[in-house]
């Protein structure tokens, strides 16, 4: 039996297609782009080796670390908005009716294009007639804002599509991971008289502390590499106040043909996206884990 | 668990409060639906919002309330947006390019899952930690190799650089998700055909594969979504409009109308509609699919 099942030929027509697809795609790229980093090069003529240059401009370049500011201000944003989510989640998910209907409208949002979220929002943030100013001018708002187009509120305006696109979708996860909670623990613990609070409290939230965990991963990671949306919004604009790391990486390389400089700050995106990852897991490690 | 039993000891001393409060319960839960509506307002009416300008003259638009009803219907906009722009081109590559890509990232990871899960091989776990390892990879600190790479190869502005990227970076989150599926499933079907002399391909094609129709549907559906709303690849490696999906070419299609805004209401509708549709008719799989999107410790 073991014969077949152990067929090397078999093996690696069944391996090689997709493992030379992502190492062509993915890891070459990766190791690429450290290396391009390491040129002069405006994506078309010669590469011109400049040793650690572009590395060490990057390190002193203001817009660099501006940018990944603004990606961390996002990704801390995106956190904490998982608490609004989960609270949502625990009303949700608390055997009321009609949950099933509501959480597939909080979900649509997420099935839409960033590009459609992005246009629609930038109608939304229209200074004259968008929908944000004629309701704050509906309740007496005098100086409403120009939204996208201040550099003081411009990148805050933008997370707020951000947690809209994204509420259904972590508010699944949450409801789908309450919903495993077993019914005879919370059954348990009202017969001992736990109210609402303490049952969500003690019982349902250390239950799924692990899926919260991963929830914080996704949208740690997710926010620092966030593009699309910022990209159509404002393209990062105005003067940066809005740039976060993939999007400046862009505008370096295919807007102004710094592809050697580009490939540095895409390669500082990935050491920063993994140094986040490997610190967030740290973090959220904890007594949890020894129990398992 | 230990936490959970210490704590429901401590609290039986709170049992003889619990019946007063049931009215006092109902106002608060009136309170929380209040919560759940507004919330579900805010997820939906930015969408209601934009159906009813698409249907408005400027005058409308500029002149009254946003909450307004279209006074006349002006369906005449999603007209010029069909017709005006390449929406229907547009369309018809999205179609094709997500459907291709789909197809051929679910056979491959099926493939892969199979040999790491059913067969025996001494590099198998090395293998799949590749593609685990991979999901962690931001695609932007790819795209200028990626690019340089594609115009090597004469792949700039062809779609073959679309679907081979769209299956190469679905390919982590397919595995994972199939991974889930593959090590609960009994292996005993498998195990029997290897014993009635089947070969490899045999059992794949005609016993693994069907048994996992379920979880490839969820899959699928995941995979059609990233790649129908897919913006980056697209942006960066495709020019010329013959080759353009609805993501990039509305985006550059609204640009050119910056004042009309039915039109472009008309457009964003007309590209959100398709994955409306789906979510109507396939509600349920597409949550499951959501929800296994995230299973990944």
């Amino acid at each position: 039996m073991k014969n077949v099942m152990s067929n090397k030929f078999v093996i690696a027509l069944y391996t090689l297609p997709a493992l030379l697809l992502i190492l062509v795609l993915i890891y070459i790229p990766i190791t690429l782009s450290g290396y391009y980093g390491l040129m002069d090069w405006d994506g078309i003529g010669e590469m011109k080796f400049i040793g650690l240059e572009n590395y060490i401009t990057l390190i002193q370049d203001k817009m660099f670390w501006t940018s990944t500011w603004h990606s961390l201000l996002l990704a801390i944003f995106s956190t904490a908005s998982l608490l609004l989510y989960l609270a949502i989640s625990l009303v949700l998910a608390s055997k009321i009716k009609g949950s099933d209907l509501l959480r597939k409208i909080y979900l649509i949002p997420m099935l839409l294009s960033s590009v459609a979220i992005a246009q629609l929002w930038m109608k939304i943030f229209d200074p004259t007639n968008g929908m944000a100013n004629k309701l704050l001018e509906f309740f007496g708002v005098e100086n409403t804002p120009i939204w996208l187009a201040d550099p003081a509120i411009a990148l805050y305006a933008i997370f707020i599509p951000v947690i809209w696109q994204y509420a259904g979708f972590y508010i699944l996860i949450y409801y789908a991971a309450l919903k495993n909670v077993p019914d005879e623990v919370i059954e348990a613990a009202k017969i001992d008289g736990a109210s609402p609070l303490q049952i969500a409290f003690k019982i349902k939230l250390p239950l799924i502390s692990n899926v919260f965990k991963v929830t914080i991963m996704l949208a740690v990671v997710g926010s620092l590499k966030y593009f699309d949306l910022i990209y159509v919004m404002t393209g990062g604009g105005p003067n940066g106040a809005s740039e976060v790391m993939a999007s400046y990486m862009y505008k370096e390389a295919f807007k102004l043909n710094n592809f050697g400089y580009g490939s540095a700050i895409g390669f500082g995106l990935l050491i920063i996206c993994l140094i986040m990852t490997l610190l967030t897991s740290k973090l959220t490690k904890s007594k949890d884990d020894v129990q398992n | 668990m230990s936490e959970v039993r210490t704590q429901n000891t401590t609290t039986t001393v709170l049992a003889p409060k619990i019946k007063k409060k049931s009215y006092l319960n109902k106002i608060g839960f009136g309170f929380l639906y209040l919560i759940l509506g507004l919330f579900a307002v805010i997820q939906i009416y930015p969408l209601i919002w934009l159906v009813f300008f698409s249907l408005k003259t400027n005058q409308e638009v500029f002149g009254m309330s946003p909450f307004s009803l279209p006074q006349d219907p002006q369906w005449g906009n999603y007209l010029k947006a069909w017709t005006s722009g390449n929406i229907g081109l547009y369309f018809f590559n999205s179609v094709w390019m997500t459907i291709l890509s789909v197809f051929l990232t679910i056979i491959l990871a099926s493939l892969v899952t199979f040999a790491v899960t059913r067969m025996h091989w001494k590099l198998s776990g090395l293998v799949l930690g590749l593609f685990l390892v991979a999901y962690m990879i931001p695609l932007h600190s790819t795209l200028i190799p990626l690019f340089n790479m594609y115009n090597h190869a004469n792949l700039i502005d062809n779609p073959a650089s679309i679907v081979l990227s769209y299956t190469a970076f679905n390919l982590p989150l397919t595995i994972m998700i199939l991974l889930g599926f593959y090590k609960t499933f009994p292996r005993e079907i498998e195990e029997a055909a290897v014993m009635d002399g089947c070969s490899v391909h045999r059992i794949f094609f005609q016993v693994t594969l069907p048994m996992t129709i379920p979880v490839l549907s969820t899959t699928a559906i995941i995979n059609m979504i990233y790649n129908w709303n897919e913006f980056v690849f697209v942006n960066t490696f495709i020019s010329s409009d013959k080759w353009k999906t609805l993501t990039v070419g509305i985006n550059n299609f609204v640009g050119q109308y910056l004042t009309d805004w039915g039109a472009i209401g008309a457009t964003l509708v007309i590209s959100i509609v398709p994955i409306l549709l789906a979510f109507l008719f396939l509600s349920d799989k597409i949550v499951e699919g959501m929800a296994a999107g995230s299973v990944k410790g």
